[in-house]
C-alpha cells in the first residue's frame, strides 16, 4: 500500500478527469493529498510536472509525476495490481477496454464541449443525433462487456466503468442546459441503470462535484474556450 | 493450435504501418488484406463496425481495432521481444508520449502539411515537435526506448517517414536537421531497424499520394 505522503494528486474538483483518477484512487483504497489548482492561475508545481499539457490531472509519486488520466489508471493498477484491479487479465479484454477507453475520451465525450460551445439550434440538434449514436453503441458494449453484471467491468467495478463513469456528472450537467437525456432509460435502459448505479457508488460519490461548483466551472469553460461565433 | 493473424490495412497507412512493425518486432506469422478504402470489404465492416477503418487486426477470428491499441495488444498476447518497458513509470511515460503523438503531434505536422508549410503552422509543428526533440536529448539514447525500440518509436513512424515523404512532395521543410538534431538522427536509426524496415512503404507511393492529396495545381 503506498504511503500517505508518497502519492499526490493535483487536480481541480470539478474536472471528470480529476474525478476520474479520484475514482480509482478511492476503489484501490491508495492515500493520497490532494491539491487544488487554481486553473486560472497555475501553480508552478502544475508547470513542472506536466509541462507538456500544463493541465490536471497530475498524478506526483515521490519525484515522478504521470500525466493524463487514462494513463493514470494503468499507473494504478501496475503499481497496485491486488488492489482493485482495473483492467482485465485477458488481452482481448484489456484491448477491448482500451479501445472504448478510446472512443469515450476521443469522440464522445469531447461532444459536450462541444454542445456548450455551439449556440445554434441546428448546430445543437446534430450533436445530440451523435450522442443518441454514442450511446447506442456504449449500451452494446455494456451488454456484451457486463455479461449480464451490473458493470462494464462485471461484478466488480472495471476500467471502462471509471472511465465513463467520472464523466456522468458532466454530461448530465450540460445535458440540463440542453433538454437532453444522455442515460435516458428508455432509449438505453441498460446505460442508464447502469449510469443511476455507479452515480450512487461510495467511491464515485465522494468524488463528485456538486452543482455550485460545476456553475463555476462551467463559467470559467465560458471564459477560457468561449462558444462559437454564429 | 498456430495461430491465426490477419491484418487488414493500405500500404499508405502509417497506423497501419505501426501495427506491420510490432508484428515484425515480435516475428509474428500474419496474412496482410489490402483494403480499398473507397469501396470497403464486409470483413472490414464487420470486424470494425464503430470506425470502419484500418488497421484491425484478427487473431484467431477476434478483431482488435486503433494502431496503438493493436500494438498493446500484441504486447500483451506474445510475451517475446517486449515493446512496452517493465518498469511501471517507464510504462506510464511511453503511454503519455504516445497518445501525445496522436493527439497533439500529428495533427499539428497535419495541419503544417496541408497548409503548405504556411508559417503559423509551420510554427505550432515545431512546438510539438520540440517536445519529443527535448525528450531525445534528456534520454540520451538512440530510441524513445533506450537502446532497442519501443511504443513511442512506433508511434512515432509518421514522423520518421511520412514526413519526408510530405516535404518532398510539396516542396516544404518541416523537420530540419538544424532545428531537430536528435529527431533527425533518430529518424535515420528508427527506419533502418530491420523489423520497422520490412513494415515501411515505398517512399514514391507516399510522396505520390502527398503530391495528389495536398498538391498545388
Amino acid at each position: 500500500m503506498a504511503k500517505e505522503s508518497e502519492i499526490k494528486l493535483l487536480g481541480t474538483i470539478a474536472s471528470s478527469y480529476v474525478n476520474r483518477v479520484q475514482f480509482a484512487l478511492n476503489l484501490k483504497s491508495i492515500n493520497y493529498e490532494y491539491i487544488e489548482e487554481d486553473l486560472a492561475n497555475k501553480s508552478k508545481l502544475l508547470f513542472t510536472s506536466n509541462p507538456v499539457y500544463k493541465r490536471v490531472p497530475v498524478l506526483i509519486h515521490g519525484d515522478k509525476s504521470i500525466c493524463e488520466s487514462q494513463v493514470i489508471l494503468e499507473y494504478l493498477d501496475d503499481i497496485q495490481p491486488d488492489s482493485h484491479p482495473l483492467l482485465p487479465p485477458a488481452p482481448l479484454d484489456r484491448a477491448n477496454c482500451r479501445f472504448w477507453a478510446s472512443y469515450i475520451d476521443t469522440k464522445f465525450f469531447p461532444l459536450y464541449d462541444e454542445m456548450r460551445r455551439t449556440r445554434r439550434q441546428a448546430g445543437k440538434e446534430a450533436i445530440k443525433e451523435q450522442m443518441i449514436e454514442a450511446t447506442r453503441l456504449l449500451e452494446e458494449a455494456l451488454i456484451k462487456s457486463s455479461n449480464g453484471k451490473a458493470y462494464f467491468g462485471g461484478d466488480e467495478i472495471g476500467f471502462l466503468d471509471v472511465m465513463l463513469g467520472s464523466c456522468i456528472r458532466w454530461m448530465k450537467f450540460i445535458d440540463d442546459l440542453n433538454d437532453f437525456d444522455t442515460f435516458d432509460e428508455v432509449r438505453v435502459p441498460e446505460l442508464g441503470k447502469w449510469a443511476k448505479n455507479i452515480s450512487s457508488h461510495e467511491a464515485l460519490k465522494s468524488a463528485t462535484p456538486d452543482k455550485e461548483t460545476l456553475d463555476v466551472f462551467f463559467a470559467g469553460a465560458n471564459a477560457h474556450r468561449p462558444p462559437y461565433d454564429d | 493450435m498456430a495461430d491465426e493473424v490477419k491484418l487488414y490495412g493500405v500500404d499508405g497507412s502509417p497506423y497501419v504501418c505501426r501495427v506491420k512493425i510490432a508484428l515484425n518486432i515480435k516475428k509474428i506469422g500474419n496474412e496482410y488484406v489490402v483494403e480499398d478504402l473507397s469501396n470497403k470489404s464486409a470483413d472490414l465492416l464487420k470486424y470494425n463496425p464503430v470506425h470502419k477503418k484500418v488497421p484491425v487486426l484478427l487473431h484467431n477470428g477476434k478483431p482488435i481495432s486503433e494502431s496503438l491499441v493493436i500494438v498493446e495488444y500484441i504486447d500483451d498476447a506474445w510475451k517475446a521481444a517486449p515493446i512496452l518497458p517493465r518498469d511501471a513509470y517507464e510504462k506510464a511515460q511511453a503511454r503519455f508520449w504516445a497518445k501525445f503523438i496522436d493527439g497533439k503531434c500529428i495533427p499539428a505536422i497535419f495541419m503544417a502539411i496541408g497548409s503548405h508549410g504556411e508559417e503559423q503552422a509551420v510554427a505550432e509543428a515545431h512546438e510539438q515537435l520540440q517536445f519529443l526533440e527535448n525528450e531525445l536529448n534528456v534520454k540520451g539514447k538512440k530510441f524513445f526506448g533506450g537502446d532497442n525500440i519501443n511504443l513511442v518509436d512506433i508511434a512515432a513512424t509518421f514522423i520518421a517517414y511520412w514526413v519526408g515523404a510530405a516535404e518532398e512532395a510539396l516542396g516544404i521543410k518541416l523537420v530540419t536537421k538544424d532545428k531537430f538534431p536528435k529527431l533527425i538522427e533518430w529518424g535515420g536509426n528508427y527506419i533502418n531497424c530491420q523489423a520497422v524496415k520490412d513494415g515501411l512503404p515505398p517512399r514514391e507511393i507516399l510522396v505520390a499520394f502527398f503530391k495528389k492529396r495536398f498538391g498545388s495545381a
